[in-house]
């Protein structure tokens, strides 16, 4: 036990002013359905969905709109009864609000279920529908990771996973939907959680590819148990989900400090394991996987009652924001409408942002739907925000320590600022997961984040630069090649017409000498 | 005098081993260099001529002997400034360097004649097209050479920036920003 104790440890990370003012309101469930709803068909990591509906149709709640594409994909339903307007490009819900292909669907009010059948012991279902279900009600990593619950699940069956971590960290401030999910709806939650760990379970010939049909050996494949890690500044949801978890051996509910980014996956499994994922492993390598709790009660609702995902719990917070609040509202609703029910002074209003204030994407306006990920829009005053006002870096280090990464931010921010990018990723640039402690904690003011996005993204573009060139020379000597046999073929026709027309010439003179 | 003797020896030893080794440097020099063959691999190979020299493997003799800088190449960018500085092991400022814009080719389907001038010329074959046909550009195998727009008689191919979505967008480089200025980035908080 001590030993277990020895290995907990929290590297980095900041403690940042919590402003979760919303955490002691009730959800908001009576928000006015929308007129429009603008869906996405791409709210998730993998493919984009593919339509299945006609413009004009008329379609129920909970109806399949577009189909997942391949293995890492989620299907699309409808979040209200009505008629589809439309399917074409507008605005994403992303920094640079570039169009992608959406869905608008006008509602009729009615809200009309379409009408769909539920096992009456889910647990009786093998592991393997479980995820087929969990995969057919278009379930994410709600955490805004939006990673397709299924595919995890899937990967709990075929790897030696032995823990299900159910993330309830909710370590971003402002942010608080995760805290009054779990206070108010613990049971369905912890429902939630028994059910995903029945759909990792092992059923006979999941493994067969497995040596003895993966199911002896020094493994026991099952998934053992669960752990719920709570973040320590939220003991009312503590108390409610231990209370739901009770009368569950498997289930443990425990408490994490509270300290940004202890909701990053690494750090988590780390604190909650004593295990480290090793560079560039995945968590399901070392026996983990880690699950958002919305997640696991978007997993219930679908399981116990049949409803795809089609809504989700926001944190409307800032400083701008009236009636700041935690309100379940369905895809695709504008987050103007959002700001007008929670009376947010646009005027006083200098940044949007869809996350949370440290991982979050500030968005150009608030014309853009709320999809999967929006786990909290935020309305910030201009004092809200942080100083920009850039100062020389007086190599205090504070970025060192606080980096969960274990980086050294001003060394890479330095080679960055003058292009020098492979000097970056050799100091581990592709290790940091933008969380933003480093430029939260800069005396200086140093945008150190946004040098690291900025470079990710570049070094990608660089690697896509390279990869055409290569297909380029590929094109070029394919081309060059193509030519010299089409010389090659001209040169040998052109002999073969000066041989035909000396043979012509001869046979014409043979003619005259006989003549 | 021994010591003399010994400096003008030496000296001596010197001077006719510098000769030797000029004389050596002068007649058995290595014809094709591999450095300039290497680096005449990293540029595009398109030989468009931008960087002042008459093409790649000209501005690749250039720089191996020293005679432009790491980046000469204005299609190449800083990426490729980047790999010629680490082949001839020199450091590089590259705070400087622009880098490229990207284009492609397009034909506008209006004036497209179908004269097949610009399938002829194209030397990555990035367009597609038949005799008395509207042509059309591979955008993914363009490498916006120009060439094609030289040859159109009707201008309907034009070069146009490659068009930004979200599989293309980045985030741009932070610039020094004056105090209480609100920029467009996100992390409010830091
Ligand atoms: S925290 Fe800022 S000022 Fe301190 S070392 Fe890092 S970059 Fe420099
Ligand atoms: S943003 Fe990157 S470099 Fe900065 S603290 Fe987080 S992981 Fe470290
Ligand atoms: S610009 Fe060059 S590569 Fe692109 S289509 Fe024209 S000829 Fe081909
Ligand atoms: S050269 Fe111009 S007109 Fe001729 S085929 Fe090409 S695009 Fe059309």
């Amino acid at each position: 036990m001590l030993s277990f104790l020895k290995k907990q440890r929290i590297r980095g990370g900041v403690h940042a002013e919590e402003r979760k003012a919303a955490s002691a309101l009730p959800i908001v469930n009576d928000f006015p359905l929308p007129k429009k709803l603008y869906i996405p068909l791409q709210q998730h990591v993998g493919k984009a969905a593919e339509p299945v509906i006609k413009v004009g149709e008329k379609v129920l709640k909970g109806q399949l709109l577009a189909h997942s594409q391949g293995l890492v994909s989620a299907p699309v339903h409808a979040p209200s009864s009505g008629i589809i307007l439309d399917v074409n490009d507008y605005p994403a819900p992303h920094p640079s609000a570039l169009p992608i292909r959406m869905i608008v669907l006008e509602t009729d009010g009615k809200d009309e279920w379409l009408k769909t059948s539920v096992a009456a012991d889910p647990f009786q279902l093998d592991a393997e529908e479980i995820s087929l279900r969990v995969g057919a009600a278009g379930i994410v990593g709600l955490g805004g990771a939006t990673f397709p619950t299924v595919v995890k699940l899937n990967m709990g069956r075929e790897n030696q996973i032995d823990t299900l971590i159910i993330n309830g960290a909710e370590c971003e401030p402002y942010l608080c939907c995760d805290d009054r999910l779990m206070q108010e709806r613990a049971a369905e939650i912890i429902d939630g959680v028994r059910l995903m760990l029945h759909g990792m379970t092992n059923s006979p010939g999941a493994n067969l590819h497995l040596p003895e049909g993966g199911r002896t050996g020094r493994y026991d494949m099952n998934t053992k148990s669960a752990v719920v890690a709570i973040e320590d500044n939220k003991p009312q949801a503590f108390l409610m989900m231990q209370a739901a978890a009770a009368p569950y051996a498997q289930i443990k509910v425990m408490q994490i400090p509270t300290r940004y980014p202890m909701g990053w996956d690494r750090q988590l499994i780390g604190y909650v394991t004593g295990r480290e994922v090793p560079v560039g492993c995945r968590s399901s390598e070392i026996g983990v996987t880690i699950h958002n709790v919305g997640t696991a009660h978007a997993v219930h609702k679908a399981i116990r009652h049949g409803q795809p995902l089609l809504s989700r719990v926001v944190t409307v917070a800032g400083g701008a924001v009236n009636r700041p609040m935690n309100v379940e509202v369905p895809f695709g609703t504008l987050i103007s409408e959002l700001f007008a029910f929670c009376e947010v002074n646009t005027e006083n209003t200098a940044r949007i942002i869809m996350g949370g204030p440290m991982m979050g994407d500030s968005l150009p306006h608030s014309n853009l739907p709320t999809v999967k990920a929006t786990s909290g829009i935020l309305a910030l005053t201009p004092n809200e925000l942080k100083n920009t006002d850039e100062q020389p870096c007086i190599r205090c280090a504070s970025c060192v320590s606080v980096c969960p990464a274990g980086l050294r931010p001003l060394d890479m921010a330095n080679n960055i600022r003058i292009n020098q990018l492979d000097a970056a990723v050799d100091l581990g640039l592709k290790d940091c997961i933008s969380c933003g402690c480093c430029s939260y904690i800069c005396p200086s003011n140093i945008p150190l984040v946004q040098y690291f996005k900025y470079a990710s993204g570049e070094v990608i573009a660089r690697q896509q630069a390279q990869h055409k060139a290569e297909q380029t020379k590929k094109l070029i000597d394919a081309r060059n090649a193509r030519m010299e046999r089409i010389a090659q073929q001209q040169r040998e026709d052109e002999l073969a017409r000066i041989a035909a027309k000396a043979e012509r010439e001869r046979l014409k003179a043979e003619q005259e000498t006989e003549a | 005098m021994y010591v003399l003797s010994a400096i003008v020896s030496l000296t001596l030893l010197g001077l006719f081993l510098g000769l030797l080794l000029g004389v050596a440097a002068k007649y058995l020099k290595v014809e094709s260099s591999p450095v300039v063959d290497e680096l005449e691999a990293l540029l595009p190979g398109s030989q468009c001529g931008q960087c002042g020299f008459p093409g790649c493997r000209p501005a690749a003799e250039a720089l191996a002997e020293g005679n432009a800088p790491a980046t000469m190449c204005p299609p190449g960018g800083s990426a490729l400034a980047e790999q010629i500085a680490a082949l001839l092991g020199i450091d590089l400022d590259l705070s400087e360097v622009k880098e490229p814009e990207l284009l492609v080719a397009r034909v506008s389907e209006d004036t497209c004649t179908g004269c097949t001038r610009c399938f002829k010329v194209c030397p990555t074959d990035a367009i597609v097209g038949a005799p008395k046909q509207i042509h059309a550009v591979v955008a993914d195998a363009c490498i916006a050479c120009k060439k094609c727009v030289e040859v159109c008689p009707t201008e309907c191919l034009q070069m146009h920036p490659v068009e930004v979505t979200l599989r293309n967008w980045r985030w741009a480089k932070p610039q020094p920003v004056p105090a209480q200025s609100l920029g467009s980035g996100s992390n409010a908080l830091c």
